[in-house]
């Protein structure tokens, strides 16, 4: 019976007051995010400032090639992607599997203490670390009080501790944001499978590997994947933290592109460019990941 | 023994990542208290120079309450225009199903995976040209409306809505035609107040999602009475002489909000963020 309810058209009339409801959305998202896209890679041909665009044809990108600045920028974005994604991920894995456990006791002060970093703002929490790892701030007072570092470190001067100070950013205001995933997919899974391995004697590092790895697959590969995004879009913490010096160690693709339009010359079409060198990167890691993530099933 | 030690361990890491997550944001309410001088020598003792870093606060040329009067605007109109807009389509993808619209859907979704910076540059040269094309003024760049408008072009709420409508009796909307009601009507009388857990998610994480928007609005609103609160933040902590007794009372303040509402609303901040992943 309700196979032929389905099947049933729908009214003309019907049709036309769906798409009313469709409609703004639809409009909103072709004129601000599908046209501008299609824009930029108009623009990436042509060359000059202003509204006198000429074309250009490919010399913008081939500029890509030789400009040191673009090639600083993607190097300090992979090297956060690289480096930061894995290590921040792990962390939310490890946590999130040691907060599932039935036993443990507080788990929601625990819970709430890691996960409020999320509250914060990017702009502010940047501001914030940027007083605190500042040369004569409190995190190298600290560490030279315990005896860890016999001097002040550079977290802002230094080229080396410059990114690792952005990736200690980062890092810390994310992970709890990705132990909530985990936490909410480790709730689906059934007790018994993990106390079925208590039986077998399974040691804890073997059940992580073989029941909550492979159950929270696919919460894993959605995380790794606007990780990834989110890092191929960094701007808000160099920006603020380190305004992404000391000349450009910092610096990412994002905020180039931002430069150019603001700071440099106002080259559209050279900005456009390297705007297209992020959605190619977002589109083949995405690809990749799927891939990779569909083979390990 | 051996399982002492390792329960031991756990509850110190725990304790550690804990004591981590939570240190800055107690520092920064710590520094908020403290002179300058002293932020920077990192004391992490309670000083008394609140009062005294709000007033310069406030005293300061940066328009402090203006920004943050702007921030609320522009973030009660997104969220309200947001919610409107948003699940309006998401209802209408489930409950309207057709094959043409399953692919505009699917069109919807691509637009998730474009990134900002790839839309900067055409969207910085679209809203400089609105100023000149007679009503699109009120759209145009330094308007609240320039940030306003594009917050709401986002497929992740249209997502957000269609998979929490697949949890919404069908059987409501029949009875609803029955008793003579419009499809408007049917979405604004029965599916609005039906789904009102879902609706507080969103509002919690749109609203969230506007208040701490910095990239687009640092290129859309050039002038200084415009500002949103990260902008006078951020233009705060990059000047040559930073009070950052003052500036910590300004990051206080500018977290009150979104504190609120995580303490008040976790639950629906919780779903708001995991919501579109399951299902």
């Amino acid at each position: 019976m309700s196979g032929n309810v389905r099947k049933k058209a729908m009214s003309p009339k019907l049709n036309r007051r769906a798409w009313v409801f469709i409609l703004p959305s639809l409009f909103l998202i072709t004129v601000f995010v599908f046209y501008p896209m299609i824009q930029a890679f108009v623009t990436s041909f042509q060359t000059g400032a202003g509204n006198k665009l000429g074309w250009a044809g490919i010399s913008n990108y081939r500029r890509l090639l030789t400009d040191a600045t673009f090639k600083m920028a993607l190097k300090n974005t992979m090297l956060y992607l690289v480096i930061q994604v894995p290590v921040m991920i792990l962390l939310a894995l490890v946590i999130s599997s040691m907060l599932n456990d039935k036993k443990l006791k507080c788990k929601g002060l625990f819970r709430t203490a890691i996960f409020l970093p999320c509250v914060t703002s990017l702009v502010a929490y940047s501001i914030v670390f940027k007083s605190m790892f500042a040369t004569d701030g409190f995190i190298n007072a600290f560490l030279m009080k315990i005896h860890v570092i016999a001097e002040p470190i550079g977290w802002i001067t230094d080229p080396f501790w410059a990114k690792v100070l952005i990736i200690l950013a980062i890092t810390w205001r994310w992970t709890g944001y990705n132990m909530i995933f985990y936490l909410s997919g480790l709730q689906s899974i059934d007790d018994s499978i993990y106390e079925a391995a208590d039986i077998d004697g399974a040691s804890a590092v073997r059940k992580f590997k073989s029941i909550t790895l492979p159950m929270l697959k696919p919460i894993i590969l959605f995380t790794t994947i606007s990780s990834t995004i989110g890092t191929l879009q960094l701007f808000d913490e160099p920006m603020n933290i380190t305004a992404g010096g000391p000349a450009n160690a910092t610096v990412t693709i994002s905020q180039y592109i931002y430069n150019i339009l603001f700071k440099y010359s106002s080259d559209f079409g050279y900005a456009a460019a390297v705007s297209y060198v992020i959605v190619v990167l977002i589109v083949a890691l995405s690809l990749i990941q799927l891939k990779v993530g569909d083979k390990d099933a | 023994m051996l399982k002492k030690t390792a329960r031991f361990l756990k509850y110190l890491f725990l304790t550690i990542v804990s004591l981590i997550s939570v240190f800055p944001l107690v520092w920064m309410i710590i520094a908020a208290t403290n002179k300058s001088a002293d932020v920077t020598k990192g004391t992490i003792l309670p000083g008394g120079y609140f009062l005294e870093n709000f007033r310069s606060l406030m005293n300061s040329d940066l328009q402090y309450l203006t920004a943050f009067k702007n921030s609320m605007v522009i973030g009660l109109v997104t969220t309200v225009l947001a919610m409107i807009v948003s699940s309006a389509a998401g209802y209408a993808f489930v409950v309207y199903k057709s094959k043409n619209r399953e692919r505009v859907f699917n069109i919807i979704l691509i637009s998730m995976m474009v990134p900002f910076a790839a839309l900067m540059v055409p969207l910085f040269r679209l809203f400089s040209k609105f100023r000149n094309l007679g009503p699109l003024k009120l759209i145009a760049l330094n308007t609240p409306m320039a940030v306003i408008i594009i917050a709401i072009a986002t497929a992740f709420l249209i997502f957000f809505f269609r998979q929490n409508t697949r949890t919404f009796p069908k059987e409501l909307i029949e009875a609803a035609r029955i008793d003579g009601l419009g499809e408007f009507q049917i979405f604004g009388r029965i599916f609005i107040p039906t789904m009102k857990s879902t609706y507080a998610a969103a509002i919690v994480t749109t609203f969230m999602t506007s208040w701490n928007n910095y990239l687009w609005p640092l290129i859309a609103l050039q002038s200084p009475e415009k500002r949103t609160l990260p902008l006078v933040i951020s233009a705060m902590g990059s000047s040559y002489t930073p009070d950052y007794g003052m500036i910590m009372v300004a990051v206080v303040l500018a977290t009150v909000p979104t504190a609120l509402l995580f303490f008040f609303m976790q639950k629906q901040f919780v779903a708001g963020m995991t919501g579109s992943v399951k299902g």
